[in-house]
């Protein structure tokens, strides 16, 4: 196709830049790209005369001259179902070509729910083109368009500030607009950050220079997109070869295929295999080059490639190659940054497959330290990931991935998890460095670099199939702790669950027989129970608990022993006249007569807890009822 | 160190795609359609594995209308490079006398491509069909995923398909879903040309120009004497200059006006040219959005 700038004869061997936009609705995004494609001379003839055809079928009324702003928007328009609604819902790809370099670009759509399909399209990108519509300014959307890029490793940001017929090629006001971006975004950490005033409709400042804006010194969008620097944005420093496919034609060839994910690499070079430890030297970069295959001196990223090794190693698809001195780091369990990518929100009590490279394992999701609100850039607290939320979540894995921080390497500091039933990809994940990053804020990270045991959490959880919990039922005596512990016992035992139950029977009788009923001595009986169940479940035994632990000290405390997040609060929530009224040891009568001190609820406080995880009326459920309740809820 | 040109990542991308099949997939299969998509697909194959054999079978889905040239090309390439080649035909429909003269294109395509397609997937159990589409061929190519997923009846859904995040690609299904994997995805027609002329690679010479004997009918160029083209024999015919920028079945397939008889030539009228590829293939002028209904039906 022709180009933008016809006089200059095609370069020859052009680089590739893959960008993505985003933008508000109704910012003028589709514009811009329709702009971009026209104006450089890459739309088709026929192309063009069927979207002015489908623009009067529309019913549109507005004129379709060639390169009218409905056609333009049209132009990047995808499938027929959205086309029908007026809405583009996914991630659209575009080709163009100039003289100069050949783009790809990945368009995402600006609506609210679509954090999913930016995080998609600003994966590969090199530059991420904002729109800002110079009427209504920096939007919340902007914000969070520019955090996405931040968070999905854009090295670049251009910001084009659209509209500008409408405020009459003010100055100032591009510079109102400007500034107001340059609040928030310092914090982001983006390398490099642009703003050009365009007017996308008429083409101003797209790929030729406005004459209505002679203030604007800068350059257009398209001469920024044929010049900035992209050489420097592969790691040319870490070699990291994650072996993809083994070749063994016949007994004396052995190649390891793969792309190189950073590095480079020459014959004779000494490489180390993760995660066998074992050392060689590549004896060649092999290709085919259509009639024999042929050896390279070197080899950089992203070259899909074939290494031979000196010595014959035993290596299979996600072993990597490193160099000896440049390792990765190789971990079970990591932090990473998380975007949530599916309708089904995240669970923790199974594991999910991860791939990261071309490795594969299983991954349990330990905690979510915080999400991260887009709109504001602020923090909130932990829980579980929904569709489009972003946060910082904590994973234990069944086998050791090599990772770097995806910071330092998007290609190996990144993943994806896989949904174990339906296969979906669920959720993007950016690995964060520990080391140049704040600790997680989650207490039950801390105790991670204590484990000493051979056999790992993640193992033993994966054998059972299971995230092991501790069920802690709370409550008044005649509460119906004890029986629906037992019936909860009884019923998940029959799932095929590892399940054992604590209460006053098998723990006042033998291990606490020493304690009585004051404060201290139920606060010690909880401490000694909660530590019972902490081992109970590393074991991968659920256990559930049917304790009063009337002090909310107490239960806190075995919150804590136990981990947030294996530990279930069950409030046994049923007014203390029902429960006197049942009294089923007779235990209330003889409290009430003085023969039983320190008695709760008589003589003693009971502190109802005040966020339970569950809460259950047995005023009004039966047995059955409220033993359905908890197995659903683990 | 130099720097990699946009053909050499569309290389390296193609080659990773190629062996993310065969790594991730118990029965993949390579769509092979003899054209000059195909014939890329098939060189950056032989890439991926060389010097072991391409591990999986090329699938060729001919609806009997293919040009003969397109047959010969065929045969002597699987035999130079020693692939296992796979013909599928509909025969049940071939045999009622299919055509697009009375079903017209979609309902022929229907019959002969999807549903020739689909048959020949299920019959070989294959778990992933790699095909040589580019996004830029067509509007609704442009939402397709690398790999996409296919359900149990071949269809598929725009709605449900998975994210595609940097080079990570997800294949895992529970079968009979499959996934149609897309080496070329991001490649355009002038990238397959300049790729075709820097690799020397072979393409059926139907692409190249020379003096046809064609029906001309407003802008289209009709090849003659193809099975269905009885219904045409009214019309005019003229010894032209021309080359196929697409090659399909014949009765369905235009040829374009052009003097490109070299691969240079071809690359430098790449440059050129002001209409789609696409555009010179009747099959598409249907409806608007027939693409999308064909490919949710279980076409590549
Ligand atoms: N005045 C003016 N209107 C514009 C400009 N760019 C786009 N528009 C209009 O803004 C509306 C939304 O544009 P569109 O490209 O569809 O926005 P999108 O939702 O971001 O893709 C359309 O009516 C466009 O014609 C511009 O530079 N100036």
């Amino acid at each position: 196709m022709s180009s933008a700038s016809a006089n200059s004869s095609p370069t020859k061997d052009p680089e590739l830049v893959r960008f993505s936009t985003a933008g508000s609705v109704d910012d003028g995004k589709s514009t811009l790209i329709g702009r971009l494609l026209f104006d450089s001379g890459n739309v088709y003839d026929d192309h063009l005369a069927a979207l002015e055809k489908s623009s009067k079928g529309n019913g549109q009324s507005e004129s379709t001259v060639k390169g009218s702003a409905l056609s333009l928007a049209l132009l990047t328009d995808g499938l027929k179902a959205e086309r029908e609604q007026g809405i583009t819902i996914d991630v659209a790809y575009r080709y163009f070509a100039t003289n100069k370099r050949r783009f790809i670009l990945a368009d995402a759509p600006g609506h609210e729910q679509y954090t999913r399909n930016m995080a998609t399209a600003a994966s590969t990108a090199q530059v991420t083109i904002i729109l800002v519509d110079a009427e209504k300014g920096v939007l919340n959307q902007t914000r969070r368009h520019a955090f996405i890029a931040a968070l999905m490793g854009v090295p670049r940001l251009l910001v084009a500030i659209n509209k500008m017929d409408l405020v009459g090629y003010d100055q100032k006001r591009f510079e109102a607009v400007r500034d107001q971006f340059l609040e928030f975004a310092p914090k982001l950490g983006i390398k490099d950050l642009r703003f050009i005033p365009v007017s996308a409709r008429d083409g101003d400042n797209i790929v030729t220079a406005s004459a209505h804006m002679p203030w604007h010194t800068g350059s257009t969008v398209m001469d920024y997109l044929e010049t900035i620097y992209v050489k420097g944005d592969a790691n040319l420093v870490d070699f990291r070869f994650p072996v993809q496919y083994v070749l063994r034609p016949d007994a004396k060839y052995r190649g390891f295929t793969g792309q190189i994910a950073s590095g480079m690499i020459r014959p004779g070079e000494e490489v180390v295999v993760l995660p066998s430890m074992r050392k060689s030297k590549v004896r060649s970069i092999d290709v085919f080059d259509g009639a024999e295959l042929k050896h390279l001196p070197e080899a950089q990223p992203p070259m899909s490639v074939t290494l031979t090794l000196e010595d014959e190693i035993d290596i299979s698809r996600g072993d990597m190659l490193a160099r000896p001195g440049n390792v990765p780091e190789i971990k079970s369990q990591f932090d990473a940054l998380v975007v949530w990518m599916n309708d089904v929100p995240m669970t923790t009590t199974k594991p999910y497959l991860m791939r990261h490279t071309t490795r594969d394992t299983k991954a349990l999701i330990n905690s979510v330290a915080y999400k991260i609100d887009v709109n504001t850039l602020g923090r909130l607290p932990g829980g579980i990931l929904n569709l489009n939320e972003i946060g910082r979540v904590s994973f234990t894995t069944t086998h050791s991935v090599f990772l770097d921080s995806y910071e330092r390497n998007r290609a190996t500091g990144s993943f994806i998890l896989i949904h174990p039933e339906t296969f979906h990809t669920v959720a993007a994940g950016m690995v964060i460095d520990r080391h140049s990053k704040e600790e997680s804020l989650d207490p039950s990270q801390r105790n991670l670099h204590t484990e000493v045991s051979l056999v790992t959490q993640s193992e033993r959880e994966v054998r059972s199939g299971r995230k092991a919990r501790t069920l802690w039922l709370t409550g008044l005596s005649g509460s119906g702790k004890s029986s629906i512990a037992r019936a909860l016992e009884r019923k998940l035992f029959e799932d095929g669950v590892q399940i054992y139950r604590l209460d006053g029977d098998n723990l006042r009788h033998g291990l606490n027989k020493d304690l009585g009923f004051s404060q201290k001595d139920r606060g010690e009986n909880i401490r000694r129970v909660a530590e019972v169940a902490k081992l109970f479940n590393d074991a991968g035994v659920t256990v559930v608990c049917a304790f009063i632990s009337p002090f909310e000290r107490d239960r806190q405390q075995a919150r804590e022993i136990i981990g947030t997040e294996r530990f279930v609060e069950v409030f046994m929530n049923t007014p203390l006249e029902v429960c006197e009224k049942r009294d089923p040891h007779g235990l209330y009568r003889k409290a009430r007569s003085g023969e039983i001190a320190e008695f709760t609820g008589v003589n003693s406080p009971y502190e109802a807890p005040k966020m339970p995880e569950i809460s259950i009326d047995t005023g009004h459920l039966t047995i059955e009822q409220a033993v359905e309740v908890l197995v659903k809820a683990i | 160190m130099h720097s990699l040109t946009a053909l050499d990542q569309l290389e390296a991308e193609g080659i990773h795609i190629m062996r993310e099949v065969a790594a991730q997939f118990e029965r993949p299969v390579m769509m092979y359609s003899v054209g000059k998509d195909s014939s890329v697909l098939l060189h950056l194959a032989r890439k991926a594995f060389f010097p072991a054999p391409i591990p999986f079978p090329l699938l060729h889905i001919d609806t009997g209308y293919k040009f003969p040239e397109m047959y010969e090309f065929r045969d002597a390439m699987v035999e130079k490079i020693g692939a296992k080649l796979i013909v599928h035909r509909n025969e049940a429909a071939i045999a009622n006398g299919a055509n697009p003269f009375e079903l017209g294109t979609q309902r022929c395509c229907g019959f002969l491509k999807t549903q020739a397609l689909l048959d020949a997937l299920a019959a070989g159990a294959y778990d992933c069909a790699i095909g040589g589409a580019r996004r830029d061929e067509e509007r609704s190519r442009a939402k397709e995923r690398v790999f996409s997923f296919r359900d149990k009846f071949g269809q598929w859904d725009p709605r449900n398909q998975r994210p595609e995040l940097w080079n990570v690609f997800n294949g895992k299904v529970n079968k009979p879903e499959s996934i149609r994997a897309f080496p070329l995805s991001n490649w355009t027609e002038s990238d397959i040309w300049d790729y075709i002329l820097r690799e020397q690679i072979p393409v059926v010479p139907l692409y190249f120009a020379q003096k046809r004997t064609m029906i001309v009918r407003g802008e289209q160029l009709i090849p003659v004497g193809s099975g269905g083209a009885g219904s045409l024999k009214q019309e005019e015919t003229k010894e032209v200059m021309c080359r196929y920028r697409s090659l399909g079945c014949m009765p369905c397939t235009g040829a374009v006006l052009s003097n490109a008889t070299t691969l240079e030539a071809i690359v430098e009228e790449m440059t050129l040219v002001r209409i789609s590829e696409r555009a010179t293939r009747v099959i598409d002028h249907d409806a608007d959005g027939s693409m999308e209904t064909k490919k949710r039906e279980g076409y590549f």
